[in-house]
């Protein structure tokens, strides 16, 4: 990677900040579900590593979730945009240098974000834990120059319209930013009080309802018509999924506050934008099952279809459970237990994480010109994956609604916690599941970019036969 | 962008997110402002200071620049006895909580009193400066205000502290501090729910409970009893001690992590903390060799541990 920060634009080759991304995701990946798995592993066994500061539950739990929301989701997002969107322009990439310094200052400051938050520097909010200097600085080093490279390469595109993925592009890049500045307003101005708590609340609806989920949903959009060949089923349904995103996802932030003093309108504001947001899922899961028409053998024989569309079918359960868990009737029972953490891995590790792997596979393989090393690995990975991801969900689903019972039943609470005991080591039985899964895509990556199938041009990865 | 379509587009948008920004920020910006903190904001802001998270004075959350909670029976000028008050102490250079700074955000009524009765605008932090919390009328209605008892009775930082001395001090916004650090708001939350939690975890917070707090620190997902008033529920400083020092001491079934190292190198007493030696002897507690646990050194004054204590026991 150093070699091309000084490089002129023209001589570093397209598709290197896509590459070195997608790389970096993958590492963070690996890096932030072994911390997961850790943390996991000290709430089934607590005197797991035991006395001191550094490897307490409290100053790592924040770095697991910081690590695979800014280091595997986001680096992945990049890595999709960058050559997705030049891909849907017929173009190249606006600038490849400024994306291989995007990149590398990403890694860089993530990785000195990581380290001050693991020692104890920390907002004290949870979803925006970074001091507000690290704000700014994703803001302004992570955020805006990615930004930039996406709207430039759409600018400079060579197609006459902009096909839907690239709307999404555009539209969150640009939002996370608004969501970066003002979610940490209350860190650079010291508001205090409702204020700190409702825009904490605001900050982490908001960077995944106009960060995460539209990008995810962005790349099923492309990588699905790309594979299959089939065009997407219909523009317009498209349309009303970016618009309903927009206008309903952008609203119920004060729903994670269900059962803190905020304003009454505003909590029940909230809670019918939340079941609306079920009106963008539900356009975008139809349309790109729709659009598998006729192609559904993909779905086992493709490596990318197979993630794509299991990231997709589990947007259903996720936007069942999203729209419906933050009404007044349920979120009384389910609020603050495991049934909510099972939920945001639902989102994050469910649908979202299968969604951006289809794109660092489709994306390495496409621009490395080297098919996937090996479809036994891949296939190893997305099973485990899939049933790691599984076995956590459904224990910590499980443990929600114990916790819910205890909850509203006013059991001694340490009755809850022996309860819970089995789903504790489930949930670290799952993560670790999902850990070592990772650490086989990492491998089987780096494989494919040293030693898979040449490609040979004019082809697609999809379209060769695997060697091993 | 050459379609007449992305104009509209991009305009529609930009109307859309206006729109969604307008219901979402300003609008509960006016409720929120309007909310007049109550006793228990003031307490609270006073006793946290400025910031418990991330801050200049405090960059790695160790408790630096935070003020202190003195319990005072004596007037400290005077020596007289008086009604027992809490005396909320910022020394000098210890950055005052945003209420002092900004007392808009305390809202009307509580920022008048304040300013008029409790004249807080005299309040210097380069001097510091002592506070508590006294009742007025306003408008017909009794109010919860702010004083600054360092211009209306004369009491300096050093003389309360001198005269609570350390028995009677509680180094409550250091504490929070380390709540904040150590994460233990990832699994205890500071808010009972209205729904179902008064029987067992105490009243809910109101909304002018917070006005001058940062960060709340709410939490989200409770594995463990909520504590915003865990004080009233237990207010043992000595189950808590062995409970932070090893919880399975006090109950066998906790998941919660062991704080020890909060108790830093040395004990009250100032002698080297064993901490292999205890941990032998508690291995071999726990394994049925011997019948009785080591016990938990008592924490020095100045200790982590002791901040924690502090402001866990003043939850009440």
């Amino acid at each position: 990677m150093l070699k091309y920060l000084f490089a002129k634009n023209e001589d570093i080759p397209p598709g290197t900040a896509a590459v070195y991304f997608g790389m970096s995701s993958i590492i963070w990946f690996v890096i932030g579900t072994g911390l997961g798995s850790f943390n996991a592993a000290k709430l089934a066994f607590p005197d797991f590593v035991t006395g001191s500061l550094l490897f307490s539950f409290g100053h790592m739990r924040q770095v697991h979730v910081m690590a695979v929301i800014f280091g595997w989701i986001s680096m992945a997002f990049a890595m999709a945009m960058m050559y997705i969107t030049p891909a849907l322009g017929n173009t190249r990439l606006w600038s490849e240098k400024l994306g291989v310094w995007n990149c590398f200052l990403w890694n860089f400051g993530l990785s000195l974000a990581l380290t001050l938050l693991w020692a104890g520097m920390s907002s004290g909010r949870e979803y925006s834990d970074f001091p507000w200097f690290i704000d700014l600085y994703i803001l302004a080093f992570i955020g805006i120059p990615l930004g930039i490279n996406v709207w430039m390469t759409i600018i400079k595109r060579r197609t006459q319209g902009i096909y839907t993925t690239n709307w999404f592009f555009g539209a969150s890049v640009f939002m996370v930013w608004i969501v970066l500045f003002v979610g940490n307003l209350p860190e650079y101005f010291q508001l205090t009080g409702l204020t700190e708590a409702y825009l904490t609340w605001w900050f982490a609806h908001n960077v995944l309802g106009l960060w995460i989920t539209p990008v995810a949903a962005a790349i099923a959009y492309y990588t699905i018509p790309k594979i299959t060949g089939n065009p997407l089923y219909s523009h317009r349904i498209g349309h009303l999924h970016f618009w309903s995103v927009v206008v309903f996802y952008s609203t119920p932030a004060a729903h994670h506050l269900m059962s803190a003093p905020l304003p009454e309108w505003l909590k029940s504001f909230a809670s019918v934008e939340g079941v609306l947001i079920l009106v963008p899922a539900i356009a975008f899961v139809s349309n790109l099952l729709l659009t598998m028409t006729g192609k559904w053998h993909f779905f086992v024989d493709n490596v990318e279809t197979k993630f794509t569309i299991t990231g997709v079918l589990l947007a259903i359960p996720l936007n069942m459970q999203g729209g419906f868990q933050q009404t007044r009737a349920i979120n009384w029972y389910i609020h603050g237990t495991g049934w909510i953490v099972a939920h945001a891995h639902l989102a994050l590790l469910g649908f979202s994480t299968f969604l951006e792997g289809a794109a660092v596979y489709y994306g390495l393989q496409t621009i490395l010109r080297r098919k996937l090393y090996s479809l036994a690995l891949a296939n190893f990975h997305f099973w485990f994956l899939l049933i790691g991801f599984a076995t956590y969900w459904i224990s910590m689903t499980i443990a929600g609604l114990i916790q819910g019972a205890g909850k509203i039943y006013e059991v001694p609470y340490i009755d809850v916690v022996i309860a819970e005991h089995p789903y504790m080591i489930a949930r670290w039985v799952g993560g670790t599941m999902v850990f070592t899964g990772n650490c086989v895509w990492l491998y089987n990556m780096w494989m494919t970019a040293r030693e898979g199938t040449k490609i040979p041009e004019g082809r697609l990865p999809h379209e060769l036969a695997y060697e091993r | 962008m050459a379609f007449r379509e992305y104009k509209i587009g991009a305009r529609l948008f930009g109307l859309a997110l206006g729109g969604s920004m307008m219901i979402t920020l300003y609008m509960p910006s006016l409720n929120i402002v309007s909310v007049a903190s109550t006793e228990i904001g003031l307490r609270k802001g006073l006793a946290f200071g400025r910031q418990s998270g991330f801050s200049y004075e405090d960059p790695f959350l160790q408790g630096w620049g935070k003020p202190l909670v003195v319990m005072l029976k004596k007037d400290p000028r005077t020596g007289q006895k008086i009604e027992p008050v809490y005396a909320y102490v910022y020394k000098a250079g210890v950055p005052f909580t945003s209420a002092i700074r900004h007392p808009r955000i305390m809202g009307k009524g509580v920022e008048d009193l304040s300013l008029d009765r409790g004249r807080i605008g005299e309040a210097n932090e380069d001097n510091g400066a002592v506070f508590i919390v006294s009742e007025g009328r306003f408008e017909g209605k009794t109010v919860s205000y702010i004083e600054n008892a360092t211009a209306t009775k004369s009491w300096s930082p050093e003389a309360v502290l001198k005269t609570g001395g350390d028995a009677n001090t509680r180094h409550v916004g250091a504490g929070k501090t380390m709540f904040t650090r150590e994460g233990c708001w990832w699994c205890h939350t500071l808010l009972p729910e209205e729904t179902q939690d008064w029987q067992v975890f105490g009243e809910p917070p109101r909304l002018g409970d917070f006005n001058s707090e940062s960060p709340t620190a709410f939490g989200s997902d409770r594995k463990a009893p909520d504590l915003l008033h865990v004080g009233s529920r237990n207010s043992s400083r000595e189950w808590l001690m062995m409970h932070f020092f090893n919880p399975r001491l006090v109950q066998p079934h906790s998941i919660m992590p062991r704080y020890d190292y909060l108790w830093g190198e040395v004990d009250a007493d100032g002698n080297k903390i064993d901490y292999d030696k205890w941990r032998e002897e508690y291995n071999d507690y726990n394994d049925g060799k011997s019948i009785y646990p080591p016990a938990v050194p008592i924490p020095a004054s100045d200790s982590e541990a002791r901040y924690l204590l502090d402001f866990i026991l003043n939850l009440k």
